[in-house]
């Protein structure tokens, strides 16, 4: 076991070399840092450029192997550099591993166990009404675009502000900035501005959810082992609760597993659209502003939470299903 | 023997398909298919939305580059039937390009990516050993590539008409997945009893896989390219909304979308009739997808009803 | 029988119809069945495939989909089951009535534990709390003897064999001391030799809890060794009813007679079988009259007009107009079907003097074991085969007879492959397969053809049945309007019509699938004829045309068969010589009558004994061998003789006599000099009882 873990380890490092310096290498070439510097007012020497470039070790007249050399060594030794603004990477990957968290733990739980639940549910009532009309709700979500359902949350909202004459629901950021008061009111703040980003995903955790569910449960409901729980005695309600759901999830681990580290990734559009400034939103901005350092350290992220989920995925399957354990 | 007559294949429980008349397998999944309702309005809507996208442009006077100075902003009306944006641009010329756009963009980027995973899944599957191994490693390599990346840094330096570069990107990150299954169902297939005969037969491995492999493998794949027309629109929206994707003066309903949201609350029409209609039209093909899934896969109703198992079947589990 | 009481469970006029899915039309399994049952008493249904049976016996549990529609009536001891609400007749369900199912793998729930499993049957109808129901459940998998029962418990169901699996499923039937016990197809998954296990186990559980049987099979043979009374069941109705000896010797219905006439059998060699012509009809479009008048030739245009009731004296009732007569002639099958007439054999030298078509000698194939789906590890080998020999001559029948893991897809796979074997040697026509070259191998394989056991899974569904024919051909190389020109020749000397051609295989029924199989392998007039179980999967009465046809072919075209089976009746009827595999060895073989009449090897011997004969007479009569256990995991290669550890004779042995079977692979012996039956037995002459 320890040797096929190991050999396992080493595939993936192999995978997450290549693809880092893939990444360091395309940034490096593309995205020009120098420009930055170069646009400040007052514009800056090209000496002083060049020395706040090669500071941050991203100085495009150094060779890139030699760049890669040196951002990986800071690596090594758990430093991820300094971003164009001069800040600790490190720090602010942390802060956003945060935000990102903070953000998406409870919409991602939401979607996940109720989509579950409507999928099970639709199985069963399969081609009535219910069904049918899960169906095609799930189907028009899922064919819209996030910022398409940010957008009527947003407008949903701001037709509930208008009518209370308050500002119920806040949609920006996540916290109001400066707010005075104890625990609770600052509680109540976090719980308005999380409400609109938790539905936009829950409802497209629930969409996304309730159909692959819907299938491994009919998949299930015509089984064998279903009616061997039926004619032992159970009621069709036990023998679905207790045999059938259980069995049903286990194709289901794959999605668990990408989603609960995808938890950690962020979600671009609605950080983008909400605010938030987590790990999602620091991808696309760190592209825009050329800050080398950040956009790697955003990729040698994204492509160890794959690389994890991967191993999660196969680990969860198998602690669900003991068909596959060793 | 008689004339050939169907036999149920599951025992006890005889299915339709022991009607007496036997239909082809064609007829049959067009049978299903129409059964389905939500495949035909899809169908339906996007043959609608083709036309719309390709004749519509000749209905109206004004083409998707032209601006009108004296109408900025103005709600639909006669002359401009989608109304303008802010530069005076009709909205209607300009949907319907990007919808043109959309639509072409998705389709090239299914086509390419179903073939691309047809092949590598299907050697990998079939040939196993080395060459799965590379082939795997390659599939494994572009899983954890910063296809993002890739494409937000590439696309912004193509030159308009580079679109073409665009798709191929999108399509380069978008097999994978697919390709994997076909490997999985390759790997079933090659033990399946007809494989093993035309092997036994001297029948040549590529032969194999050309004639019996992909054949099995081709109801996954359609019902996959399908979703994957969807999928594409919605990255090219996603990518062009963020600016990655499509470049002016070209339009995508991406780029009309990224560009309206911030009119949308005081222009709507900027913004709701490129979206609508990315909606409908990804809707619309997902619809189909499940359709064809139903009609195309056979143990996709007949697994959903509890059938007892025939005996024949359990004894082919002896051997 | 013919007492008044009121009978335990009594189902009068049970129909069976499944609601279309969306727009198809409803269809009709069951068709007005009647049936009684007296407590105590085993019932025999017996029926080929589409026949209903197993629909019966889910209609008397309510657990048919949600599809169906039952109509007409249950009841038991007096009580109706028809119509009940699902709370109600949850109480009923595993506590007076339960049942066995056919495929115990899928029957038990994969992620829960055997003993939970079990458990739970007796939790849900007793109040009692978790430690004493999983104590009886050790005592119910004690009593259908499985080893070491509390280990068993925490056992999944994928850990267990197939065997073990049945034995469990009957303990969980039995948790509760129900009244009925229904059996459907409860063995037909599993191995002669575990079958016989299980059938044994059935009956002790019966003994134990009183209950009475439905055992549900299409296997005569089954029926004849447990029943009691049998129900014969055609297109989804009741034809004949009868205690089983009335039934097996003076059938009253022609079907009945027919599936007798059918059934090749262990105590008889070969000769024509009596096929019932034609195919069961399609039951959503039945013709007015008898349904099975289309494939009788008893038929009159009477027969056309009313479908017959069940009628006759209440011991024995057919329906038939003509059972008055049948009952009074008392005909054989074959005096009123019509039986092929075979043209001679072609050769009738001495085998010595026949030149080899396959000679193979100490074939050994191993395989590496992994564990693990996921996490896959190499843990060890599997010895697939280890020391298969055996040699077949031309226009000869070679039959090969082993259960599930003996090695017998891996023989023939290994000879399929013409490559060379992992160790011994393969001779194909003289010709060594480890030094072919690759044109070599691919001019060789012209005359080495293969039938699989699945018609359906060999025939690619996406081709056309013609294509499908000419690919042998196309693979060598043969001219494509070459090709295309034999295929109608090919299909008519199947037996099936050449303007079928550009039809697909899901348009045909089983048995002619199976026969555009052996059209495909005859395209490149083959040599040797390798059969992997061809007739497994198919209903006994298409299974005897199946049969006729291999026989045919080889008096006409001086074929060669390597002819696979499990089943010992299909190899004594069509097989000149048999080969018999245990554990990847061939442990005995020789000319078919001499090894079948004085089996040398304790394997053989138990093999034959476990096989039911279609005789309730000789059945009972007979005694017989039970083998126990399970054949073990190949995994570990064993010192001295494979089969020590099931053996009899071992067994019986002191301790002294038993070092040869402990240290020594027994080599195959001839049972006397130049005799043809050899055994791979220390102790070949050991009587049993």
């Amino acid at each position: 076991m320890l040797r096929y873990l190991a050999k396992r380890l080493a595939y993936y490092l192999v995978l997450l070399i290549v693809s880092v310096f893939l990444a360091y290498a395309l940034s490096s070439a593309a995205l020009n840092p120098r420009s930055y510097f170069e646009n400040k007012t007052p514009r800056p020497s090209a000496a002083s450029v060049d020395r706040q470039l090669t500071a941050l070790g991203i100085n495009d007249h150094t060779p890139v192997v030699v760049r890669f050399g040196h951002w990986a060594d800071g690596l090594v030794h758990g430093d991820l550099g300094q971003s164009i603004h001069n800040a600790s990477v490190n720090a602010d990957f942390g802060r956003r591993l945060w935000v990102s968290l903070r953000l998406l733990v409870i919409g991602s739980l939401l979607g996940t166990v109720l989509g579950v639940a409507a999928g099970a549910w639709g199985a069963v009532r399969q081609y009535r009404f219910s069904d049918r009309a899960l169906t095609i709700f799930s189907f028009v979500l899922l064919s819209s675009p996030v910022f398409l359902i940010a957008l009527f949350l947003k407008n949903g909202a701001i037709a509930v502000n208008q009518a209370s004459g308050h500002q119920l629901i806040n949609f920006t950021g996540y916290e109001t900035p400066g707010l005075a008061g104890g625990l609770g009111a600052h509680l109540a703040d976090w719980g308005v501005h999380l409400l609109l980003p938790t539905l936009s995903l829950a409802l497209t955790g629930i969409a996304t959810y309730s159909r692959y569910q819907r299938s491994t449960m009919l998949d299930v409901l015509g089984s064998d082992y279903l009616r061997t729980a039926e004619a032992k005695g159970l009621t069709r309600r036990q023998a679905l609760l207790k045999h059938g759901l259980r069995t049903a999830v286990i194709p289901m681990s794959t999605l668990f597993a990408y989603n609960i580290l995808g938890i950690f990734t962020g979600a671009t559009f609605t950080e983008v659209i909400f605010g938030w400034h987590g790990m999602g939103e620091w991808f696309i901005s760190s592209i825009y502003e050329n800050d080398i350092n950040a956009v790697v350290a955003v990729n040698l992220f994204t492509a160890v939470t794959i690389l994890a989920s991967g191993f999660l995925a196969d680990t969860l399957h198998a602690a669900l299903d003991p068909r596959v354990r060793a | 023997m008689g004339d050939a007559v169907v036999t149920a294949v599951l025992d006890e429980v005889p299915v339709a398909a022991a009607a007496p008349a036997p239909a082809s397998r064609g007829r049959l999944v067009l049978a299903r298919l129409l059964a389905a309702p939500g495949a035909l309005v899809g169908l339906a809507v996007v043959v609608l939305l083709f036309l719309l996208a390709f004749v519509g442009p000749y209905l109206t006077q004004w083409h998707y580059t032209d601006i009108d100075y004296s109408a900025l902003r103005e709600p639909p009306s006669g002359t401009h039937w989608f109304g303008t944006g802010g530069l005076g641009q009709d909205v209607y010329a300009q949907t319907l390009r990007g919808l043109q756009k959309s639509l072409i963009i998705g389709l090239l980027v299914a086509l390419l990516s179903t073939v691309a995973a047809g092949l590598v899944g299907s050697c990998a599957g079939y040939f196993g050993g080395w060459a799965d191994r590379l082939l795997m490693f390659f599939v494994d390599l572009m899983l954890v590539f910063p296809s993002f990346l890739i494409i937000a840094i590439i696309s912004p330096r193509l030159q308009s008409g580079g679109w073409i570069a665009f798709v191929v990107l999108l399509a380069a990150f978008n097999w994978m997945i697919t390709a994997r299954v076909v490997r999985s169902m390759t790997i079933s297939l090659k033990e399946r009893e007809f494989v093993r005969a035309a092997r036994f037969m001297g029948v040549r491995p590529l032969r194999i896989i050309w004639r019996h492999i992909l054949p099995n493998a081709a109801s996954y794949l359609i019902v996959d390219a399908t979703i994957a027309v969807g999928a594409a629109v919605m990255s090219e929206t996603a990518l062009s909304y963020f600016g990655f994707g499509v470049k002016a003066p070209d339009v995508s309903l991406g780029t009309l979308i990224a560009n309206g949201t911030d009119a949308a609350p005081s222009y709507p029409w900027m913004f709701y009739f490129a979206a609508g209609l990315l909606v409908l039209f990804v809707l619309a093909v997902n619809l189909i997808g499940d359709g064809l899934r139903d009609a195309l896969d056979p143990t996709a109703e007949a697994g959903r009803r509890r059938s007892t198992r025939s005996e024949r079947k359990s004894r082919q589990g002896k051997a | 029988m013919t007492t008044v009481t009121s009978p335990l469970l009594a189902v009068r006029d049970l129909r069976v119809d499944f609601a279309g899915n969306r727009k198809r039309a409803r269809t009709t399994a069951v068709r007005g069945v009647d049936l009684t049952l007296a407590r105590g008493e085993t019932l025999g249904i017996v029926g080929e495939s589409g026949s209903g049976k197993s629909v019966t016996a889910l209609a008397v549990l309510g657990l048919l989909p949600g599809t169906a529609t039952v109509r007409g009536s249950v009841e038991l001891d007096g009580r109706e089951l028809v119509g009940l609400p699902g709370n109600e007749l949850a109480r009923i369900r595993g506590r007076r009535i339960s049942m066995v199912f056919q495929d115990p793998l899928s029957a038990f729930t994969p992620v829960y534990r055997i003993g939970d499993q079990i458990a739970e049957a007796v939790q849900v109808h007793q109040k009692v709390d978790k430690a004493t129901g999983r104590r009886r459940a050790a005592e119910l998998l004690d009593l259908v003897g499985i080893p070491d029962p509390d280990r068993a418990l925490d056992s999944f169901p994928h850990e267990f064999s197939g065997g073990m699996r049945q034995r469990a499923m009957i303990a969980m039937a039995v948790a509760n001391d129900p009244d009925v016990l229904l059996a459907d197809e409860p063995t037909t998954a599993l191995d002669v030799t575990i079958q016989a296990q299980v059938l044994d186990v059935l009956r002790t559980a019966q003994r134990e809890t009183g209950a009475a049987l439905v055992l549900v099979s299409h296997d005569l043979g089954v029926i004849a060794q447990m029943a009691d009374r049998v129900a014969v069941m055609y297109a989804g109705r009741v034809v004949e009813t009868a205690g089983v000896d009335d039934l097996f010797t003076a059938p009253h219905h022609p079907y009945t007679l027919g599936l007798i006439g059918a059934v090749p059998r262990l105590d008889r060699a070969g000769g024509p079988l009596v096929p019932i012509p034609g195919n069961p009809p399609a039951l959503n479009a039945l013709p007015p009259g008898c349904p099975f008048a289309a494939r009788c030739p008893l038929a009159t245009d009477e027969c056309l007009v009313a479908e017959p009731a069940l009628a006759g004296p209440v011991d024995h009732q057919a329906a038939c107009i003509r059972a008055a007569q049948l009952a009074e002639t008392r005909p054989a099958p074959s005096d009123i079907y019509p039986v092929p007439v075979f043209p001679p054999p072609a050769t009738a030298a001495p085998r010595a003097t026949l030149p080899p078509v396959l000679t193979i000698s100490s074939l050994r194939k191993t395989f590496p074991v992994l564990k693990g789906n996921v996490f896959k590890r190499k843990v060890g080998e599997v010895y697939a085969v280890d020391g298969v020999s055996l040699d077949i001559r031309r226009g000869e029948t070679l039959g090969l007879v082993g259960e599930s893991g003996s090695g017998k897809s891996t023989t023939l796979f290994e000879i399929l492959a013409l490559g060379k074997p992992e160790g011994g040697r393969i001779e194909l026509l003289g010709q060594d397969t480890a030094t072919l070259t690759r044109s070599a191998a691919q001019q060789l394989r012209g005359q080495l053809q293969i039938v699989f056991q699945d018609p359906m899974a060999s025939l690619d569904p996406r081709m056309p049945i013609g294509d499908i024919i000419a690919e042998p051909l196309q693979a060598l190389g043969t001219d494509r309007a070459v090709s295309s020109a034999r295929i109608p020749a090919l299909l008519s000397q199947v037996g099936l019509d050449p303007a079928h051609a550009s039809r697909y295989p899901h348009e045909f029924s089983g048995g002619q699938r199976q026969r555009i199989s052996i059209a495909r392998a005859l395209a490149v007039s083959p040599e040797l004829l390798v059969l992997d179980e061809p007739v497994s999967a198919l209903d006994v009465s298409i299974q005897a045309g199946v049969l006729n046809l291999l026989q045919e072919l080889k008096a006409s075209l001086g074929l060669a068969y390597l002819f696979v089976s499990h089943d010992l009746s299909v190899i004594r009827h069509l097989a000149d010589r048999v080969s018999v595999m245990y554990l990847g060895r061939t442990v005995e073989q020789g000319e078919i009558s001499a090894v079948f009449a004085a089996p040398r090897h304790p394997y053989t011997r138990a093999l034959l004994s476990a096989v039911p004969l279609p005789d309730p007479a000789a059945e009972r009569t007979r005694t017989r061998l039970l083998l126990p256990g399970d054949p073990p995991s190949p995994t570990s290669r064993p010192t001295g003789c494979a089969f020590r550890p099931r053996c009899p004779i071992y067994a019986t042995l002191g301790a002294e006599q038993r070092t040869p079977c402990e240290t020594t692979p027994p080599a195959l012996t001839e049972a006397a000099p130049e005799a043809d039956h050899a055994a791979a037995c220390h102790y070949p002459t050991v009587e049993l009882v």
